[in-house]
């Protein structure tokens, strides 16, 4: 009895320990499957097209006065219009409000998003609803009957 | 011996002794369903689940045709629609029966609320039937892209939009939710994984846990019913309330059955990236009222983007929700706690009705 009472502080410490050595090790297993699950489901970036500058398939002649079309701009969407004054910009078609594509209404004039009612003006200015920035505009040359658009700076 | 083989037959006393079905036959004669003025809503739960059950039964039939590819999704729901037997029922009471569980479930989650069905010791029911709704929406929501049409394509990318503009971890959110930086075939093989592995795991534990809750708890009795201190009268669950469940059950089928029938799910065009937002596009009417909200608030409040307000504010909501019982720790009739979390589900719901309702009835186009 008197061996086991003396015997107990050290039971105590090596029952710490192997409690401690157990918690650590399950903590140490959970961390090695845990990482490489949780840096599976996040997805690789993929190289993005660095295209600058892209040269559209529809030609100037096909242009038409306020109007509007979608167009590839690397892997995105971009959208070129003519003003009813005949002026030809093209901007980021990705709404700056939540990320939907826009389009040009020729009964206002203006570049609309048909999600969130959100209103850009010629210059790509959000002028009504919630969109919260302008859109991101490009640089369009016409050279000859090409359509070269490229981004700014 | 001989009594028990006349009241059961050999196959019972067979199982009983293998797998214990006496105890089962003893929890089904102890569970009572309490009777007062309020004793409909509890029809709601089992609603939900019996709707459940018929998502899980069609889902896997309808995994026998579909392709989970940006090339093939649409095409392979087309060929459902079109060419197989009975393929156009299936996904119609699929579709449908998604839209009556959300309902069942709304209705089984208010009346929880207002009848403070969370109070003590059911915080732990609530909390798990919180997860639940919260694994619904996600199904409803990751259901939605798979036939990869125009409206599914641009509800995704506005869905998984949201969590994006919140500073700091949104953009990675938003490309974890996407498989990558844009919605493509990536995000639709990734939301087909989450629709019929992930959530179905996940709902299967979280269910589990809610209805064994809501064995060991019994049903609550409301407030009112319980300090009434009225003889509390009650009906045996089996087969008493059980059949008469079967009954709304039934009820449940024939609508589901009428809606499918005279108004199958449709399939619209396929989606395009680069295409512009159809006008007139709408969510599911159980994200209506949040979706008109982004679209009513200004582009800044006090010089904050509006939908980063708004999706804090929907956050909060949602919190604010899920906490009911633990900020209403005391319930009593009259109390101010009690009486706040009664405010704020009616809040909700007149809330939730008008801005659904602006949403379906708004000119799209002004």
């Amino acid at each position: 009895m008197a061996t086991n009472e003396t015997s107990l502080p050290v039971d105590h410490g090596r029952r710490n320990f192997l409690n401690w050595f157990l918690g650590t090790s399950a903590g140490a297993f959970l961390v090695a499957v845990l990482y490489p699950v949780s840096r599976y489901l996040v997805p690789p970036e993929v190289e993005e097209s660095t295209a600058h500058t892209v040269t559209l398939s529809v030609k100037t002649q096909e242009l038409k006065a306020n109007s509007g079309q979608i167009f590839r701009f690397g892997s995105q969407p971009a959208i070129l219009i003519e003003s009813p004054a005949g002026v030809v910009r093209a901007f980021s078609a990705t709404c700056t409000h939540l990320g939907c594509i826009v389009q040009y209404r020729s009964d206002i004039s203006q570049i609309w998003c048909a999600c969130h009612n959100g209103h850009f003006d010629l210059n790509g200015k959000n002028i009504e609803g919630p969109p919260p920035k302008p859109l991101e505009e490009y640089v369009v040359n016409l050279r000859g009957d090409q359509i070269v658009v490229s981004k700014k700076g | 011996m001989e009594l028990q083989t006349a009241k059961h037959g050999r196959l019972w006393i067979w199982l009983d002794e293998r797998i214990g079905l006496g105890g089962f036959a003893k929890l089904a004669k102890k569970k009572e369903v309490p009777l007062h003025r309020h004793t409909f809503w509890y029809y709601f739960g089992g609603m939900t689940l019996f709707l459940f059950m018929i998502q899980v039964t069609t889902g896997i039939l309808l995994l026998l045709y579909y392709r989970p590819s940006a090339g093939e999704a649409f095409e392979s729901i087309q060929f459902l629609m079109t060419e197989v037997q009975f393929g156009w029922l299936i996904r119609s009471i699929h579709a449908w029966s998604a839209n009556l569980m959300i309902f069942a479930m709304f209705i089984h989650l208010f009346s929880a609320l207002l009848l403070h069905a969370y109070r003590r010791p059911r915080e732990m029911t609530w909390l798990s039937g919180g997860g639940l709704l919260a694994l619904s929406l996600g199904f409803g929501f990751t259901g939605y892209l798979l036939p990869w049409n125009e409206l599914a394509f641009f509800a995704t990318r506005v869905g998984t939009e949201i969590p994006g503009v919140l500073p700091v971890i949104g953009p990675f959110l938003r490309r974890l939710l996407r498989g990558g930086n844009d919605v493509t075939g990536a995000t639709l093989t990734r939301f087909y994984g989450i629709h019929v592995a992930i959530l179905p795991a996940s709902v299967t534990l979280v269910l589990g846990l809610h209805l064994f809750l809501v064995q060991k708890h019994g049903m609550s009795r409301p407030l009112s019913v319980e300090t009434n201190s009225e003889e509390k009268k009650a009906m045996p669950f089996f087969p008493n309330f059980f059949l008469r469940d079967l009954v709304g059950w039934l009820c449940a089928l024939g609508l589901l059955a009428a809606l499918a029938a005279y108004y199958p799910a449709e399939l619209g065009k396929k989606a395009d990236p680069f295409q512009p937002a159809p006008i007139g596009i709408k969510p599911e009417w159980y994200f209506m009222a949040m979706f008109q909200t982004l679209k009513l608030l200004p582009s800044h409040i006090l010089g904050i983007e509006g939908e980063l307000l708004g999706v804090l504010g929907f956050g909060i909501v949602g919190v604010v929700l899920i906490a009911v019982p633990f900020l209403d720790r005391s319930s009593g009739l009259g109390k101010t706690a009690t009486r706040l979390a009664a405010a704020f589900g009616f809040t909700l719901i007149v809330y939730s009705v008008i801005l659904t309702y602006l949403g379906y009835t708004m000119n799209p186009t002004k």
